[in-house]
């Protein structure tokens, strides 16, 4: 029983124009209307407000704190100096002076108030950045491996990433009426919207290439990868992989994240006419009744994998081949120095939570501004929430580094292993979906469960920990070896088990638990795998390995453990 | 009427037979109006709630009270509202968030749907809500007969917990559970269903009563009453609200207080006088720049108290008059005092009086003086006045205020209002604080059909409060149009939500809003008159009455003159015939004014 159709407020908007004109003129109130709410995310915009202040402000009869968080859409992560100048100028602008790298390689700002909005959007079309399709039930932001080290098949990585992208964009001129005073429409019988039709998808869509043997992207998670395969620095093609998906609800057993199964292997030619045959066979057969069953994941377990691939064979013409062999070692990034087969250097720097802004002697913001303006070189943002200083010559590697110790950066990445491996979606204050804390609490629980490691003498041991505040998944929480999902203030659902590579979903391990408990059902694990683990052993294949935590072979048998 | 079987009566034969001739002959509308005096008769002869309105008759209907983080209550409430509907009984669905939670005392039949998240918490929407029942102001509720049905998540530690405590402290407060408490988990759709029908069984008999007649309430032709000036009423301080955000540079408070024992009434316009004391930070000040023992004694109006009590509660010190600066500049005979009286222009005078307090002048022009002799200078201290916010109708019992905490820093210290921090600072729930009414038949609605124009910038939006709850209340079918500004949208766009909700309802038609500091350009009500000058002359000419409210100083010339304009421009008269047109209006009494 959804309080909003979305459906019919997609197929009632005009190619997603619907009233935002009007709700962006109406002076009573900081919001939009309710059914341009579900269309603003098409936008790249989210209404939002300070949950903090919500109970406060209804007692001073004022409306909530609404403001807007926006989301950039940059495929492959990939800026260039000028572009993210743009980005730092609108954080202190109208964002409250931070820029939030995303799990998707995209940027995010908060808290732009509604009078800003159009301003801030037509700030990052300036930029030569666009918002359109950052959100909303289309496909969203291309991921590609930001690949410091193999600079030749990141070239022709990210053209593919960008090149899908551009395909799978909508067709709308509702973005450019609406933010760039672009010339107004009078009837959508003008305008076609060749892929997605006038209800675009069912839900949301996300689609990454990746390059083993590093998963960073997590590949399992999307609705739609190409997995590179790579012979003698040239792509040779790819395996399509369909099906993967983070979001569940928390109680509702017909709900869970589950893994991408690989389709078949196709040409590097054939991709655009794979991915849109994947977007139009969702489009056709998704379930448009129940948006929480309506991922691309429910249609393939309710359909089957065969049938699809057969509707995908027909649909683009292409026959998919035999996948070829491929393996992933981590899902994480390499932090530092890097040197590519191109002789330029990239440096990886850790960014907590993704989160960009000068904290006390930590000014990262500042750092990043300073760095775009003096030295040769671009911006690439990581699946993990991480920002690498990239395609550094040689001789301007010392003055980065003198750069980054200006401005106090330069240890982010002697933090510990765990820490490097954690990642936390947003949360609270502005999230309105959370249930509890996220980023403002993970960096406090990491120094906790450091301690633990410690004692089991794991100090040097990687382990991925992330953390969302509710059960939709944006941080990855249920591929990550130590899953906390949240469930209400204070308690979160324990997953664990999970591969480090991202290639086996986590199992329920506590319900419910508050930090207490949560470092109690760690600490004998952690202390086991101390002692027990096998040479270079992960923490979550050795759960695995000792019965102590169910392996979960598919996602819909998550909830049987 | 039926002459009425004398068994069935609280009179005697001889009183039977002498109401019977007094109502022979009459009409319907007369026996109504009899019915409404003799109820007024019978508040004004000594029940605790005398002249307090009574309860609206409402017929009995179903109310159902739903609030849930997702749309799951919403939802099982609509369709507990059509099945009560399909059988006739009248019934309506309100989300908590919507509902005034003081207003469930008028209620008679409710059933209440609520959820619980995180760790036993109310929804949002009934946050506000649930922190009333709970408190200890809410009140008793002997009237109410109520169900709860209650959603959860039983994979929570505190399952049900709102519903749970609905439950409980409803029947605490004296209300009649009709159903037993249900507790719905996340698959609730059989056991809402099964709750719903049961409630719907139930309706027959709980809804049997006859409708109670409309009953026109009229008051007796009462005594003079007890509480005036003479006589102020310690009425209870229900709420003290800050209503501006936390970003404001202002402090604007919503009070509610209780009028429950006090013969008080009032209409939409009137003001509700204020008994104040001087902060006590302030009489300090005093004592202390004169160098004075606050333990001295000193007679005010023939009663001998304290210095302190006389600086606190009977005298002016907040407020400068030309009195006390002559008499203070005779006393300390001090010629730079004298020249500022004599030789300054009226208005720098009236600037410098409007600027300093008492204790400004005595620290600049010093001088030696006793107790007494100080006190004698000063005037007694008045009441202060505020423009009721609410309107007794809609709020039986209360009586609402909007009140700008004054604070201000001058001449190296800050300066605070008597009355303004008293409300806002001194005085807490549970406090009482002296008042009275103060009529001002200047400032009334018109017929309820007659279009109305509102301009109330700041807390001059106060009585216009009044003015949409009381039409609100009648169900009035004339428009009605506010112009209202203040500084930003985000912190200090008073009653917001308020305003939101009587858009949506249309209860107010119309809402034009400038805020000052949102733009670069600073933007005021008299630019939005201006903008839509048009469309406010057409409801000029279709019979508006305009009601102005607020700051005498700038705002209330600015707006005339922008009403002249726009009766000049659109009318197409020259200014001075446009002049005269107002005049005309105000002596029709179609131009009223509240402001100070």
């Amino acid at each position: 029983m959804s309080k909003l159709d979305v459906e019919k407020i997609k197929a009632d908007s005009a190619h997603l124009r619907g009233t935002l004109l009007e709700s962006l003129a109406d002076p009573l109130t900081g919001a939009i209307s309710e059914a341009d709410t579900q269309l603003s995310k098409f936008h790249g915009i989210y209404q939002q407000d300070d949950r903090d202040v919500r109970s406060e402000r209804a007692r001073q009869k004022l409306e909530p704190a609404y403001s807007f968080m926006i989301r950039a859409r940059i495929p492959g992560g990939l800026l260039t100096t000028s572009q993210w100048l743009g980005m730092d100028r609108i954080a202190r602008e109208f964002a409250n002076d931070t820029i939030r790298l995303t799990t998707r390689q995209a940027v995010q700002f908060h808290g732009v108030v509604k009078r800003d909005l159009k301003r801030t959007i037509a700030d990052i079309n300036q930029a030569a950045l666009d918002t359109l399709a950052a959100c909303g039930d289309v496909n969203r932001n291309v991921m590609a491996p930001p690949l410091p080290s193999l600079s030749r098949v990141h070239r022709q990585v990210q053209s593919h990433a960008e090149q899908l992208s551009a395909h799978l964009t909508p067709a709308t001129g509702a973005y450019h009426e609406i933010w760039l005073d672009g010339k107004k429409l009078l009837s959508i019988a003008d305008e076609d919207e060749p892929i997605y039709g006038d209800t675009y998808l069912p839900r949301k869509f996300k689609a990454a290439f990746v390059v083993p043997p590093q998963n960073d992207v997590d590949v399992y998670a999307q609705d739609l990868g190409f997995v590179t395969i790579v012979d003698n620095g040239d792509i040779t093609g790819f395996n399509v992989t369909v099906g993967g998906g983070m979001g569940m609800t928390h109680g509702d057993t017909a709900t869970y994240p589950r893994l991408a199964d690989v389709l078949g292997f196709c040409e590097p030619g054939d991709v655009l006419a794979v991915a849109e045959a994947i977007v139009k066979t969702q489009r056709d057969y998704g379930d448009r009744a129940n948006r929480k069953h309506a991922r691309l994941k429910y249609t393939i377990d309710d359909r089957g994998i065969d049938w699809f691939r057969g509707e995908v064979e027909r649909r683009s013409g292409v026959t998919l081949g035999k996948p070829r062999h491929f393996a992933f070692v981590a899902n994480g990034d390499a932090y530092g120095w890097h040197k590519d087969d191109t002789g330029a250097f990239h440096y990886t720097l850790f960014v907590e939570n993704g989160r960009v802004r000068d904290d006390g002697e930590r000014r990262l913001l500042s750092s990043l501004r300073a760095i775009a303006e003096r030295h040769r070189c671009e911006y690439r943002l990581t699946p993990n929430q991480n920002l690498i200083v990239s395609k550094v010559a040689a001789r301007d590697k010392a003055r980065v580094d003198a750069t980054m110790a200006e401005f106090g950066i330069e240890n982010s990445v002697r933090a510990s292993p765990l820490r490097l491996h954690s990642m936390a979606c947003v949360g609270f204050p502005t999230c309105g979906l959370a249930m509890a804390e996220s980023e403002r609490y993970l960096p406090s629980l990491v120094d906790k469960i450091d301690a633990v490691f410690a004692d089991a003498g794991l100090a040097d041991a990687p382990v991925t920990l992330r953390m969302t505040g509710c059960a939709n998944g944006c941080a990855r929480p249920y591929i990550a070896e130590i899953g906390l999902v949240g469930k209400g203030p204070g308690r979160y659902s324990l997953f664990l088990g999970a591969g480090f590579a991202g290639q086996r979903l986590g199992a329920p391990y506590r319900d419910n638990a508050d930090e207490a408990e949560i470092l109690d059902a760690l600490e004998p694990l952690l202390r086991g795998y101390g002692s027990e683990r096998g040479e270079g052993e992960r923490f979550g294949d050795f759960l695995v390995r000792k019965g102590l935590v169910h392996e979960v072979s598919e996602g819909r048998l998550i909830h049987e453990s | 009427m039926t002459n009425l079987a004398a068994s069935a009566l609280p009179l005697d034969d001889d009183q039977n037979q002498r109401l019977q001739r007094a109502v022979e002959g009459l009409s319907p509308e007369q026996l109504l109006w009899v019915s409404g005096f003799a109820a007024g008769l019978a508040a004004a002869a000594g029940a605790q709630h005398a002249a307090v309105a009574p309860v609206a008759a409402v017929g009995r209907r179903l109310t159902v009270l739903y609030g849930s983080q997702t749309g799951n209550g919403e939802g099982i409430a609509e369709q507990l509202v059509a099945l009560a509907k399909q059988q006739g009984f009248a019934a309506r669905a309100l989300n908590l968030a919507d509902f005034k939670p003081s207003a469930l005392k008028r209620e008679s039949l409710v059933s209440f749907i609520v959820s619980t998240h995180g760790e036993g918490d109310p929804p949002d929407d009934a946050e506000l809500f649930h922190e009333y029942l709970m408190s200890d102001r809410a009140a008793a509720l002997p009237d109410l007969e109520y169900s709860v049905l209650a959603l959860g998540d039983s994979s929570y530690v505190n399952f049900c917990q709102t519903g749970r405590e609905f439950d409980v402290r409803l029947a605490e407060l004296g209300a009649m559970r009709f159903a037993e408490r249900v507790e719905c988990d996340l698959d609730y759709d059989a056991a809402a269903s099964a709750w719903s029908s049961q409630v719907v069984e139930r309706l027959p008999e709980l809804l049997d009563a006859p409708p109670s007649p409309a009953v026109t309430h009229l008051r007796a032709v009462a005594d003079a009453p007890v509480h005036g000036r003479d006589n102020p009423f310690a009425a209870e301080v229900l709420v003290n609200q800050r209503i501006t955000g936390a970003g404001s540079d202002r402090d604007v408070r919503h009070i509610e207080l209780s009028l429950e024992g006090s013969d008080l009434e009032y209409e939409p316009g009137d003001a509700l006088a204020i008994i104040a004391n001087n902060p006590p930070s302030l009489v300090d000040e005093v004592l202390d720049a004169l160098s004075l023992d606050s333990e001295a004694i000193v007679v005010v109006g023939e009663e001998p108290v304290s210095l302190r009590a006389a600086l606190s509660k009977k005298t002016e010190i907040t407020a400068l008059n030309l009195d006390f600066l002559r008499r203070w500049a005779g006393h300390g005979n001090s010629d730079a005092l004298h020249t500022t009286i004599d030789d300054a222009d009226p208005a720098v005078l009236t600037e410098f009086v409007t600027a300093h307090q008492v204790v400004d002048v005595v620290r600049r022009y010093p001088a030696d003086i006793d107790a007494q002799a100080f006190v004698d200078m000063l005037r007694p201290l008045s009441p202060r006045s505020y423009s009721i916010a609410s309107s007794a109708a809609a709020n039986p019992g209360e009586v609402h205020l909007t009140v700008a905490a004054v604070r201000y820093e001058a001449f190296g210290r800050p300066h605070w209002g008597a009355a303004s921090t008293m409300l806002a600072d001194r005085l807490d729930a549970g406090d009482r604080v002296e008042v009275f009414v103060e009529r001002n038949p200047r400032f009334r609605l018109p017929s309820p059909d007659t279009p109305i124009v509102m301009i109330g910038p700041g807390t001059g939006v106060a009585p216009f409060r009044a003015f949409i709850e009381e039409r609100a209340e009648q169900g009035a079918g004339g428009e009605s149009w506010l112009f209202f500004g203040d500084r930003t949208m985000h912190n200090d766009f008073l009653y917001q939500l308020e305003w939101q909700r009587h858009l949506n309802r249309g209860n107010l038609t119309r809402l034009d809003v400038a805020f000052s500091r949102d733009q670069r350009k600073k933007i005021y009500v008299q630019d939005r008159m201006r903008e839509n000058g048009a469309e406010l002359y057409r409801w000029i000419q279709r019979g508006a009455v305009i009601y102005v409210c607020g700051d005498a100083k700038r705002m209330a010339g600015d707006v005339e003159r922008t009403l002249i304009d726009i009766i000049a421009e659109h009318g197409g008269v020259d200014c001075e015939v446009a002049e005269q047109q107002l005049k005309a209006l105000r002596r029709a009494k179609r131009y009223q004014r509240d402001v100070y």
